[in-house]
């Protein structure tokens, strides 16, 4: 039973001392949402600023009956930290702490408040960092890279957060602290840790998280190459792949938004190309050579105007300027905008680009793109002036178009914002009857009351015999 | 559009092993039987084996759907002819997908290529109820759901029966070499970029690099190693894998130096040890001094050595876990002590 809101916050003071439990109507609705569209309401907020005033929290919302939604930076685009069925919302943005970095084994614990870029620059004197690097890296914390399972441009090489969490201590839905995952190789028993990175505070919530740090590569070679037309951009993507290069990264930004970015920090982008590749070589000095040759002559083959190679560590910082800037340029066109996420096998990306301007054209919508082309994972990013009258259930049927586009191409629904709010109700359109009770036996395994983050990622009536119910208060 | 449903003879299989597990009380999951040493023994009324070898690879994509009754040795040659690779890298190539999969042991050039669980897309596995479910996705990169691919590697086959994987391939290197010499492996280690394996037996070392002929040269010669064979990794009726943080090799090495009858290479940057003997005694020793650095002793092979040596972490939450998945705990009983 839910009992007073008075209650929970004295509660939840005694836990992480007054000043950080509060239920003012004004921070209730700064936490009624994260970055993506969809609309919660919480009944408080609070802010531990450690593992053991996160479990306590965790305990008192348990005592009140209540569920707990946990925040990062909350620049989450699916709406997975939206409070909903008036929850207590948790946010980690004080466990900024970097605990402990060893060199040697090249790992570091860290809160899950840390924010990714800090991590980097905090281990950049070891000449590490830490690999996954989305465009909000200056934003984002560990801790919400570790519940999505965060992506960004050089998880190509590198591979996605998952890869990059060896253990994590996690606080579960009944306060208790397990440590999933391990710094030694080969623990015995299930992947814990893996199931429960990107499970977007469902599970529970990471308190301390052991991450693997990379080594910076002797040698780096960055090209920005122009083209004509899209598909000949998408074309050399495949070519580059299918000549067996693998790229650290490998991005797309078409004309439109490239032009945006131009203007917005005169990165030196072509403003007359179709569409732009940015392709990164990283190793060891011959490989990166050769690899930057192959890429350039499968680009040249492939109809690019031209191929400029970053000279020194300044044009490279301005070329990737340009590409993380993408989402602030846009600003300059409209005042809001609706980003997309899905994947699709490499191969099918020309066909599917060309699919993802029909749609725009269709639906009389500005459409941009600019995305992970190497991994497939499309970020089509629609920009709209959302007072216009019946803009938002254009914008809406547009991104519906586009995941039915990619599914039928044989893709994925989310490559790394997460299924959250936003697409929970796509998820039958991949996943059987079955898939879906499964996975929501494994939720429910690691939080059997059901009170880390209820009515996230899985659609009402997931579980076989489940009543169909649509959660309180939520619209997209 | 589902592109990696299992069709054809694959399905056929499939939809015969569901029969075997809805009409029986218990199964062994079966492969070749290269890791059946892995967790502990099973006792069960009947067996079930992966769907034979069937292999699909998307080159341009660089990832494969194989069936688990495919062997890694034949998979390993239907990559290699279009250059590329998928470094499952099991101790005998005579291993089946699925099994490695699902004994989850990393080959040796995890420190290159990463742990065996990022290998894995896409999962369709069999539950205990005899359902066929999939985890993941066939895209490289996917964050749609819970992430069942890798709670299913590694569970030693007690949470479902995997029939099919997809799984992320790689380019062949150009040049594969191994080097070896004297030179302290830490400092070896430390001074490669990237390098496959650092071995080491407690006198020498053994290096395998991978990626272009020069760099590979360059790299070999400044940490003054010479072109060798592989190392020989130690076989014996008694085998185990210890694993420890890595920098615990330091001092794990000179006391397995200590014991008699004990034959071990470590993977340096890494923290597994690869130990073997005629006898059970030498693996125990060894085991007793991986739980002194905190660590561990999986047996891999031989009789009168527990699989594991110490209780599971976790084992309430991995045994919801298995009655989520396996409510009648028919699959593989007996493997993991839930």
């Amino acid at each position: 039973m839910t009992g007073s809101v008075n209650a929970l916050v004295r509660d939840l003071q005694r836990v992480v001392g007054e000043e950080h439990a509060r239920a003012q109507p004004l921070e209730l609705a700064l936490y009624s949402r994260d970055a993506g569209l969809a609309l919660g309401a919480a009944v408080a907020v609070c802010f531990p600023a450690s593992i053991e005033e996160l479990a306590g929290a965790v305990r008192v919302t348990r005592r009140h009956g209540r569920a707990f939604v946990t925040r990062g930076s909350g620049t989450g685009l699916a709406g997975g930290a939206t409070p909903i069925g008036d929850p207590v919302v948790i946010v980690t943005t004080r466990m900024n702490r970097i605990l402990e970095v060893d060199a040697e084994d090249r790992v570091a614990w860290v809160e899950p408040g840390v924010l990714n870029l800090d991590l980097s620059r905090a281990v950049a004197p070891m000449a590490l960092h830490y690999a996954p690097d989305p465009s909000s890296q200056a934003a984002c914390s560990i801790g919400g890279n570790v519940g999505t399972n965060a992506g960004g441009p050089h998880c190509l090489a590198y591979g996605v957060t998952s890869a990059h969490v060896l253990a994590l201590d996690a606080v579960l839905g009944d306060g208790s602290i397990a440590r999933l995952g391990a710094l030694e190789p080969d623990a015995p028993g299930y992947d814990l840790r893996g199931v429960f990175v990107g499970s977007e505070g469902t599970m529970g919530v990471a308190g301390r998280i052991a991450v693997r740090l990379t080594p910076n590569p002797p040698a780096l070679r960055t090209l920005l190459i122009d083209f004509a037309s899209v598909d000949d951009a998408a074309q050399t993507v495949s070519g580059i792949i299918s000549a067996g290069i693998v790229p650290a990264a490998l991005e797309m930004m078409d004309a439109e938004i490239t032009r945006a970015v131009e203007k917005f920090v005169g990165a030196g982008y072509p403003t007359d190309a179709a569409a732009v590749l940015i392709v990164e070589l990283d190793g060891l000095p011959a490989g990166v050579d050769a690899d930057a040759d192959a890429a350039a002559r499968v680009a040249r083959d492939r109809g690019a105007r031209s191929v400029r190679v970053a000279a020194d560590a300044a044009e490279r910082e301005l070329i990737w300027k340009g590409r993380k800037s993408a989402f602030g340029a846009i600003a300059q066109i409209n005042s809001d905008y609706y980003l997309h996420d899905t994947v699709v096998p490499r191969t099918r990306l020309p066909d599917v680009l060309a699919g993802v301007y029909r749609i725009a054209a269709e639906f009389d919508l500005t459409m941009m793109n600019v995305f992970h082309a190497g991994d497939g994972n499309l970020h089509p990013l629609i920009s709209f002036n959302a007072r216009e009258p019946g803009v938002l259930e254009r914008v809406k049927a547009a991104g519906d178009a586009i995941l039915q586009l990619c599914v039928d191409a044989g893709g994925v629904l989310s490559g790394e914002h997460g299924i959250g709010m936003e697409k929970r109700e796509a998820m039958p359109l991949i996943y059987s009857r079955d898939d879906l009770d499964v996975q929501a036996r494994v939720r429910d395994a690691f939080d059997p009351e059901g009170r880390a983050n209820p009515d996230k990622i899985l659609p009402a009536g997931s579980r076989c015999g489940d009543l169909q119910r649509v959660p309180e208060g939520a619209w997209i | 559009m589902d592109l990696t449903a299992p069709t054809g003879a694959t399905l056929e299989a499939v939809e015969a092993m569901q029969g075997v597990i809805r009409e029986s009380r218990s199964v062994a999951l079966v492969g070749t039987g290269t890791h059946s040493g892995v967790g502990g023994d099973v006792r069960a009324d009947r067996e079930v084996r992966g769907p034979a070898a069937s292999i699909r690879h998307d080159p341009a994509d660089l990832t494969v759907t194989v069936s688990a009754g495919t062997e890694v040795g034949a998979l390993d040659a239907e990559l290699a002819i279009h250059g590329q690779e998928c470094a499952l890298d099991p101790s005998d190539p005579g291993a089946t997908v699925g099994g490695a999969l699902a004994c989850g042991l990393s080959g040796h050039r995890r420190l290159r290529h990463g742990p065996i669980r990022d290998r894995v897309l896409e999962v369709r596995f069999l539950t205990g109820d005899g359902r066929l479910v999939k985890g993941g996705g066939p895209t490289v990169k996917n964050v749609s759901g819970y992430d069942l691919p890798r709670l299913l590697v590694g569970s030693l086959g007690t949470l479902g029966v995997i029939v099919q994987a997809t799984l992320r391939c790689t380019p062949r290197s150009s040049v594969s070499q191994w080097s070896t010499g004297t030179a302290d492996p830490f400092a070896v280690r430390s001074s490669m970029f990237r390098p496959s394996c650092v071995a080491w037996d407690g006198t020498q070392v053994w290096c395998l690099l991978e990626g272009h002929q020069d760099d590979v040269m360059t790299q070999r010669d400044g940490a003054g190693l010479a072109p060798s064979e592989a190392p020989p990794w130690p076989i014996g009726g008694w085998r185990g894998r210890i694993a420890v943080r890595p920098a615990s090799l330091r001092d794990l090495g000179p006391a397995l130096a200590g014991v008699t009858g004990l034959r071990w290479i470590a993977e340096v940057g890494v923290g597994t040890v690869h130990a073997a003997a005629d006898a059970p005694e030498p693996i125990e020793a060894a085991r007793a001094l991986a739980h002194d650095h905190g660590g561990w002793l999986l047996r891999e092979e031989g009789i009168g050595v527990d699989p594991f040596g110490r209780p599971l972490p976790n084992v309430a939450l991995m045994r919801r876990l298995k009655d989520a998945l396996d409510p009648e705990h028919k699959l593989n009983p007996g493997r993991l002590p839930l």
